[in-house]
């Protein structure tokens, strides 16, 4: 048993926010009042007590690209970045299509020290859009969701029936929206940034005529979907429209698309290389505000690790992606401190919402907290990182906010104390 | 005078280092005419031409730029089709690295490789062309030709006609004679001209020639590349040489004056009629003869003594 002293609790779940004391331990957290004698005590003010962080979308790189991540780098990276349980994409090598990939994952998982592990099984066999995997099989395995990872079921009879079985064993089906005709070639956002640089660009419209279509299909199934790494400010305008209508969707945002924009590109800097391309202050506008107002119901790191054989090269030869496990608090901290995102709306998009998606019960009841330290200064460095890999255009960066301990089911996975900044 | 360490754009040239290229390349130019056409300038220095397209001008241009400087002038032609695209830089740069260059002149298909190769070598870089993004020594060699023609390099009308999508030469040409404030209008379909690209370059987008032509002192008409005719952006040569071809029609309706230019090579009767090309406004081949002294002059200005004085550190 831990008591946590002094901090400010956040927890939606019992609609609690203020100063108060945790007791934390037999897989559960609960607020005392009257703490109990003799328990190990540490003292947490100025920090914010919250359910865990929860990513929907995270590449772990195991099986088959380790030098880049692996499941215990990956877990230990987001356990130190505040979040409880990470959603694993599965494109990896081989993709996880079957039921003994997922099975391999979670036990494997289960012998290491972070963050819960929750995978997504592929939408269709080898992620090749052409047969639908053997979902029934996933979810008994332990998978929680299906997605073809960055590539979109282009096929919309496919993506239909995709829709209609996952949601008959209730696995959310997560989806790369992308028009591949619009986007060919492309290395980068098409805008003036991309026209000097000379470099093809993809245009919104390739996300947001994606978007439209798959907006259509999941009202046509009735079928839960979600869209993933929102980048458009257009794609905001139809998910406020669908929603209105009434049709089951849900999205997610990532931090650097929170917070950078296609000058980050300028100069070739493949670290701003992502896939959806970041684009203009006008839609990093439009979707902060979006996270704001609730369009958007969570954020999504997207962590994307690679290693500099992946990065240092050419920009149109470098692989996209960037690191985000660590970097999500920071960076949507520094959006609650400017003011355009609350410190409520943070917790419910970071934790509760994504929790919820796979079927999780967020609230300090779980056992999963977090334990976040605002103000906590630190250099973004091959040093700092937990994870194997260090590509982010933050490299090198002052930021602030890092998480200082993190619980998972009441038992500590990260102490910042312990393993130093 | 900061000294220069690479050339990789226009965008990254001071307009005074623009000026002091064009006058250096005056220099040169009357060694270029002389009977002995060999200064020993580049005595002792290394320059590698590392090219991973194909090219004749560009690199003979190069090429005969070092040796008229007595530079050390190596050729590196690497087969694009036996890498994938940009694969092997990073080896290609750590070897080139262990030979001690003093210039590596690039020329790579990806937009951006000599960037990178530039923050990997300790050498100077120079780009012979990179993507679509920039191809610095041709807009420096039109500048020169323009301003011998023209006396002048500011408050010229200049209309570039063709492929202005896939093109590092305009990207090249707008920066330069934009920063020098003269007014330029792109010409060509509209599969042919991002969308942006006018706001991009603050240049004037045309999709008619008879209006971009309109008063123009200089005329640029770009080479449409045979395999953009696989992409859906052209339907046929046939149609493009009707439509945008530029012909002695359009002659008449541009400055009495006005000069055509071509950055090579041509394709007579599609872009540019043939009595246009070898007509008495063409300065094709003066253009052809300035690049030999502006690459002198970039390669003086990169590996020569004369680039700054001691005590002026490269910044």
């Amino acid at each position: 048993m831990l008591l946590l002293r002094g901090g400010l609790v956040v927890d939606p779940s019992i609609g609690f926010e203020g100063e108060a004391d945790v007791l934390i331990g037999d897989g559960t957290a609960r607020i005392v009042s009257q703490p109990p004698e003799g328990v190990a005590t540490r003292d947490v003010s100025g920090c914010w007590i919250v359910p865990g962080l929860v990513d929907l979308r995270a590449h772990l790189r195991e099986p088959g690209e380790e030098p880049k991540e692996d499941l215990a780098s990956g877990l230990a990276a987001a356990a130190a970045g505040g979040f409880t349980t990470v959603c694993a994409m599965p494109g990896t090598r081989p993709v996880n299509d079957n039921p003994a990939v997922t099975e391999a994952l979670l036990g494997r998982a289960a012998t290491l020290r972070g963050a819960r592990l929750l995978p997504f099984g592929c939408i269709t066999e080898g992620m090749r859009g052409e047969t639908l995997t053997e979902m029934a099989g996933l979810r008994a395995a332990g998978a929680v969701g299906v997605t073809d990872d960055h590539r979109p079921i282009d096929d919309t009879g496919l993506l239909r029936r995709a829709l209609e079985y996952a949601h008959t064993f209730g696995l959310l089906l997560m989806q790369h929206c992308e028009d591949r005709g619009l986007s060919r070639g492309a290395q980068v956002h098409e805008g003036a940034v991309a026209c000097r640089l000379g470099l093809a660009g993809a245009p919104r419209e390739a996300e947001e005529a994606a978007v439209a279509r798959d907006l259509r299909v999941a009202a046509l199934t009735g079928a839960p979907l979600h869209i993933a790494h929102v980048s458009s400010g257009g794609t905001v305008a139809l998910l406020a429209d669908a929603k209105a209508r009434g049709v089951a969707v849900t999205a997610d945002v990532t931090p650097h698309h929170l917070s950078f924009t296609d000058e980050a590109v300028r100069g070739f800097d493949t670290n701003a290389k992502v896939l959806p391309p970041l684009r203009e202050a006008q839609d990093r506008e439009a979707l902060r505000a979006g996270l704001q107002d609730g369009t958007l119901d969570c954020v999504a790191t997207d962590h994307a690790p690679h290693t500099p054989l992946d990065k240092r090269r050419a920009f149109d030869a470098a692989a996209p992606g960037v690191v985000g496990l660590e970097l999500a608090v920071p960076s949507l901290l520094a959006l609650v401190r400017e003011g355009t995102l609350s410190r409520q709306r943070w917790v419910e998009a970071s934790a509760m919402a994504p929790a919820r998606l796979v079927g999780l019960t967020p609230g300090l009841a779980s056992g999963d907290v977090a334990v976040i330290d605002p103000d906590f200064e630190w250099t973004v460095s091959e040093q700092t990182l937990r994870s194997k890999s260090h590509n982010t255009p933050l490299l090198g960066r002052r930021v602030r906010g890092a998480a200082r301990l993190t619980f998972v089911g009441g038992e500590a996975v990260f102490d910042r104390e312990e393993s130093g900044p | 005078m900061r000294r220069l360490r690479h050339v990789l754009d226009i965008a990254s040239l001071e307009r005074d280092d623009i000026l002091r290229i064009l006058d250096t390349a005056e220099a040169f130019f009357e060694v270029s005419r002389r009977p002995v056409r060999k200064v020993p300038t580049l005595r002792g220095k290394t320059v590698v031409n590392l090219f991973y397209e194909p090219s004749t001008r560009t690199r003979t241009s190069f090429e005969i730029a070092g040796k008229r400087l007595s530079a050390d002038t190596v050729n590196m032609s690497v087969a694009s089709s036996s890498v994938t695209k940009g694969e092997s830089l990073y080896d290609t740069a750590k070897t080139l690295e262990a030979m001690h260059p003093d210039v590596v002149v690039v020329r790579h298909g990806a937009s951006g490789a000599p960037h990178y190769l530039a923050s990997e070598l300790a050498c100077g870089v120079i780009n012979a062309g990179d993507g679509m993004h920039a191809h610095p020594s041709q807009a420096l060699l039109d500048a020169f030709t323009i301003r011998r023609h023209k006396g002048r390099l500011s408050g010229l009308r200049i209309a570039i006609c063709g492929d202005i999508a896939h093109s590092r030469v305009a990207r090249s040409n707008c920066v330069l004679l934009r920063a020098f404030g003269n007014e330029v209008r792109v010409v060509g379909p509209r599969t042919l001209i991002p969308p942006r690209f006018g706001e991009a370059f603050d240049v004037r987008v045309f999709h008619a020639l008879e209006p971009a032509l309109e008063g123009a002192d200089v005329i640029m008409c770009l080479r449409i590349q045979r395999e953009r005719l696989g992409e859906p952006l052209l339907p046929s040569n046939r149609e493009y040489s009707r439509t945008f071809g530029v012909g002695p029609q359009h002659l008449s309706i541009a400055a009495e004056d006005a000069i055509v230019m071509h950055p090579g090579p041509m394709n007579r009767g599609v872009e540019i009629d043939p009595r246009v090309a070898d007509g008495p406004q063409s300065v094709v081949l003066d253009q052809v003869e300035a690049g030999v002294a502006v690459r002198m002059a970039l390669l003086y200005l990169l590996a020569g003594d004369g680039g700054s004085s001691p005590e002026q550190e490269p910044r």
